[in-house]
């Protein structure tokens, strides 16, 4: 049974979405356009891989109206999303936030380039102490192509 | 009675693939030439057995044979034929035979074009890409068997996802899977030379063509599958982060740093450990990508049917051959003998950056894709991990390396003169500042177009470095400039190709990402709606049936300064199968930029619901890509790579390798 | 390269470091373990698309739901106070719900919880059929036709149900249907806890 529902939901999260209806949207352009952007970053909690500004699931739908609902109302941005955060977790946010469990996940490119360069650099370091033979100065390669071009012997 | 043999085949390619991991192995490490020997037919025996087993399935699918498992869960006798076919791995078991088979059609590759390959080093690759198709073999036979039957045998199939029934989508996993499966050989070569202890010019040599084959078909699938994404899901999107798309990119980067490494290897016999990890760590995220997008370890709307217990041997299958690898690396990689020395300016040198950054770039997608399984896993909170993080963290690493793709191929090898390439590019640099200034006068200023215009520099700043470099090459306003141009090692045209792509990948990002419009509204008939310059007058909505669907088709008139350009006719269709509904848009192209349009639901008013969206030079991704490929193509045929190998290697007897050029 | 170039760099390569060639390894084991226990939470039937409730010990949400026509008062915040209850968000339209539906009808006839029910979505007609057709566990229904309790409870999909305890805190989230097995084993000692 929980087989068929999983099935059902992701036959329903698979087609492709066409989300935002006309209905929903407001009329004041800037209140809407901050409707579209708060939903762009938040997930939608029954397909789980779209935005509920993408989603086309019921309760996506009803988020959106409720977004827009608390714009109306006056609220910001920050109180619209901590209210979704505050319901269904951190697992809506699509962009983590920056707090103690998400603090690898934001340093880690960092470190990663870091570590990287640190190896390289020690190894170019290591590598150059072998360095060959000293480069040929001028006159070293004025004389050798002097004795090439004299000499036709090899 | 053909599928049972073609279960039969596969169960004897496992038997083959096992002699084929262990015989030349033990051959090669006895100095046994007969053992050694059995590599090649073993290989190409491998091959041909599982071809076999790949045969009897599609001719099974495309008889439309109900009483296959794999048949009746994808097919339907209404289906056409092109996706009877593209249902055989439209499947989690289906595609996994098309993987073994790619698996051994590079193994066969090798066996048969690389005659010039040094018996030990042939012997050991081959052997250790047996040992991957034996694994494999062993996954599809014991968990994945689509050559179960059914009984009672059903009358009608329950026909494959209708979002798969779709061109690009029925070529998009052979692609995909020839760049992810031909990353094997690279892997193969690489363990071969640690087992042996030794990777000079010569190996470099034959690694570089396989690997270039791999990097064009998977930048190809991946583009497939990104144009694929904007032109069935209707709302303009190609590229979203999902768990899926990532698990074919990130091996796409360190790919392309494999790649770029492999050049030094051969040219300058340096980086030589840095190639060889690259050559395992890339197989190894391709192995990494199956492993999480059929085990059920993420949900994804792309993923397979998921099922642990499939999942427990993939990971099986993986700690053997990434846990062998990475302890083989840890052990002797140390021993590979150091090679030429390089100052940090230096061709060598910005070859070394480059592969830093793309190797960051890739470990940064993976750790986002990854670190929601590993929160959950180790403390039970559940975080996410969305595009807005991916495109932070991604974008200010391509511009250090979009920066030094300009200059790295004007430096010399061995100690370059920064200073004077930099100089050498002062067209480019004007060139830079110019675009800059041009799109900030023309769209104003602001957060979003100054973010605009800084693409648009970084794609000037490439495109135009690229072909300076070129010109400096070939000269064009000088006698002899054709001579000079056919006489330039082809994989000098394919550089510049393939970066010119990048740019011009870079160019139709940026612009569609800063300057996409859309428009969302109810329409009835006569309405009309404007953007971009456009007009769009709804004209109706009627009903069209296709060979297995209905479909609701809608007429939009688009029309430009009263002039009418185009009928357009987005349509929404019902399978017969399916309960959804699959929405199929209608793009109109200038070649520069498309338009979008999308019809949706029938309102209760009888209106119904259009999406237009303006993609401002989206066209010029897949140029980009195509131009990329093309690169890598015109590369493969530069006569250094012709796979029947440098004659002096040949003369000077097998085991040593051949002077660098 | 001639065996004594070989034997100098192997000698230099000796005092090179050789840490940065474990990485990937260790890499590679700690990332093979994070997927394996993973592997075995799936295995052991924890569901991994459910969201985890992190509503859990928090004072239960504002509500003033109507009522079903015809079928008695609204459901208030004032009625989830002063007592253990059960609050079941359901709906006619809702396939889970049929199934769990004949565990709630017993879990009323064992009379030790109410049983509030929040109509999710649903037409009241239909609601109201769909309870007569199946019956009528609940003390109280509230209607929520837009989802804004839904959304205050944190809902994803139907049926969920809430276990409320008498100061009003929430105190335990079952996703999906209720079964008698997590009846018995999980709920009603919680229950029977809450009510000491």
């Amino acid at each position: 049974m929980r087989h068929a529902l999983a099935l059902i939901a992701a036959l329903m999260c698979a087609a492709p979405a066409l989300a935002v209806e006309p209905s929903e949207m407001l009329n004041d352009p800037a209140l809407e356009a901050r409707a579209r952007e708060i939903s762009q970053h938040i997930r939608c909690v029954q397909c789980q891989n779209e935005t509920i500004d993408e989603s086309n699931a019921q309760i996506a739908r009803d988020m959106r109206v409720l977004i827009r609902q608390r714009l109306l109302h006056g609220d910001t941005n920050e109180e619209i999303i901590d209210y979704m955060v505050s319901r269904y977790g951190d697992y809506v946010l699509l962009m983590p936030r920056f707090q103690a469990n998400t603090l690898l996940l934001w340093f880690g490119p960092l470190i990663v380039l870091l570590l990287g360069a640190v190896i390289v650099a020690g190894r170019m370091r290591a590598s150059s102490t072998r360095a060959g033979p000293a480069p040929l100065t001028d006159e070293e390669r004025a004389e050798i192509e002097r004795s090439l071009s004299g000499d036709s012997s090899k | 009675m053909f599928i049972e043999l073609g279960h039969f085949a596969l169960a004897l390619a496992m038997a083959v693939a096992f002699v084929q991991s262990t015989v030349p192995l033990i051959g090669a490490a006895k100095n046994n030439a007969a053992w050694m020997a059995v590599s090649r037919p073993a290989a190409v025996a491998q091959f041909a057995l599982v071809l076999f087993a790949f045969a009897s399935l599609v001719h099974s699918f495309v008889v439309s044979d109900f009483s296959v498992v794999g048949v009746y869960q994808n097919s339907h006798t209404q289906q056409p034929l092109i996706y009877k076919i593209s249902g055989v791995w439209g499947n989690h078991e289906g595609s996994l035979v098309l993987w073994v088979s790619i698996l051994g059609l590079f193994g066969t590759g090798v066996a048969v074009f690389g005659r010039n390959l040094p018996p030990a080093l042939r012997a050991r690759t081959l052997s250790v890409q047996g040992m991957i198709s034996f694994g494999f073999i062993a996954f599809i036979l014991f968990t994945s068997n689509p050559f179960l039957r059914l009984s009672p045998v059903p009358a009608e199939g329950a026909g494959l996802n209708p979002i798969l029934q779709d061109p690009g989508m029925a070529i998009h996993p052979p692609m995909l899977y020839t760049g992810y499966v031909g990353f094997s050989m690279a892997f193969s070569f690489a363990i071969a030379a640690l087992i042996e202890g030794r990777v000079d010019a010569a190996w470099a040599r034959w690694v570089r063509p396989w690997t270039l084959l791999a990097w064009m078909f998977l930048t190809f699938g991946i583009g497939l599958g990104s144009w694929w994404a904007y032109y069935t899901l209707g709302w303009g999107g190609w590229w979203f982060w999902d768990p899926v798309e990532n698990a074919s990119f990130i091996p796409w980067l360190t790919g392309t740093a494999l790649l770029h490494s492999a050049i030094v290897v051969e040219k300058r016999e340096a980086l030589k450990s840095w190639t060889i990890l690259l050559a395992i760590v890339t197989f190894s995220l391709s192995l990494l990508g199956t492993f999480l997008v059929r085990s059920g370890v993420l949900t994804s709307v792309h993923a397979f049917a998921s099922d642990p217990t499939r999942g427990v041997f993939i990971l099986g299958l993986l700690a053997v051959a990434i846990g062998g690898a990475f302890t083989l690396y840890a052990i002797r990689a140390p021993h590979l003998d150091g090679g030429g020395v390089f100052a940090p300016i230096s061709r060598e040198g910005g070859l070394l950056i480059n592969n830093l950054l793309l190797t960051t770039a890739s470990a940064t997608v993976l750790l986002g894709t990854l670190y929601p399984l590993i929160t959950e896993v180790l403390t039970g909170e559940r975080i996410s991990v969305g595009p807005p993080y991916f495109n932070g963290v991604f974008f200010p690493l391509m511009i250090p390396l979009v920066a030094l793709m300009g200059v790295g191929p004007l430096l010399a090898w061995k100690r370059g003169d920064l200073m004077g390439a930099l100089s050498r590019l002062k067209i480019a640099f004007g060139a830079v500042l110019l675009a800059i200034a041009v799109t900030l006068l023309l769209s104003g200023v602001s957060l979003s177009h100054i973010g605009g215009a800084a693409g648009i520099g970084m794609a000037i700043w490439l495109g135009t470095s690229a072909l300076l470099e070129w010109t400096e090459r070939v000269k064009p306003r000088r006698a002899g400039a054709w001579t000079r141009t056919k006489n330039l090692p082809r994989s000098a045209h394919g550089l510049t190709l393939a970066h010119f792509g990048v740019a011009v990948l870079i160019a139709g990002i940026t612009v569609d990402t800063v300057w996409k419009d859309e428009r969302i509204q109810a329409m009835s008939a006569g309405d009309t709606v404007e953007m971009a310059g456009y007009t769009f007058t709804f004209e109706g909505v009627e009903t069209v049936p296709g060979p297995n669907y209905d479909a609701e088709r809608a007429t939009i008139l688009l029309s430009k300064n009263g002039r009418d350009i185009a009928v357009m006719t987005p349509e929404r269709r019902s399978y017969v199968h399916s309960p959804q509904t699959t929405t199929f848009t209608n793009i109109y192209t200038t070649y520069y930029s498309d338009i979008q349009l999308a019809l949706g639901e029938r309102q209760p008013d009888g209106r119904y619901v259009t999406r237009f969206y303006y993609q401002p030079f989206v066209p010029l991704l897949w140029y980009g890509i195509l131009l990329m490929v093309l690169g890598g193509v015109v590369s493969l045929t530069d006569r250094r790579h012709r796979i029947g190998a440098p004659r002096r290697a040949q003369n000077m007897g097998a085991a040593m390798p051949a002077p660098a050029e | 390269m001639t065996e004594a170039d070989q034997h100098a760099g192997h000698s230099d390569q000796k005092r090179a470091s050789r840490w940065p060639y474990i990485i990937p390894l260790v890499v590679i084991l700690a990332l093979g373990g994070v997927f394996g226990k993973r592997l075995i939470d799936i295995k052991s039937g924890t569901d991994v698309k459910v969201i985890p409730t992190v509503l859990l010990d928090t004072p239960v949400p504002e509500l003033n739901l109507p009522p079903l026509p015809g079928r008695g008062e609204a459901l208030t915040t004032a009625d989830l106070k002063g007592e253990v209850t059960l609050v079941n968000i359901w709906g006619s339209w809702c396939v889970g719900c049929i199934v769990e539906h004949p565990v709630l009808n017993s879990i009323a006839k064992e009379g030790i919880v109410p049983i509030h029910g929040i109509a999710w979505r649903d037409d009241p007609q239909d609601s109201l059929d769909w309870l007569a057709r199946n019956g009528d566990p609940y003390a109280k229904v509230g209607q929520d036709p837009r989802s804004e309790a839904a959304i205050a409870f944190g809902v994803t999909a139907a049926p969920e149900t809430f276990i409320v305890d008498a100061n009003g805190v929430i105190r335990f989230k079952q996703t999906g249907a209720i079964t008698p097995e997590i009846w018995r084993n999980t709920m009603k000692p919680l229950i029977e806890e809450l009510k000491k």
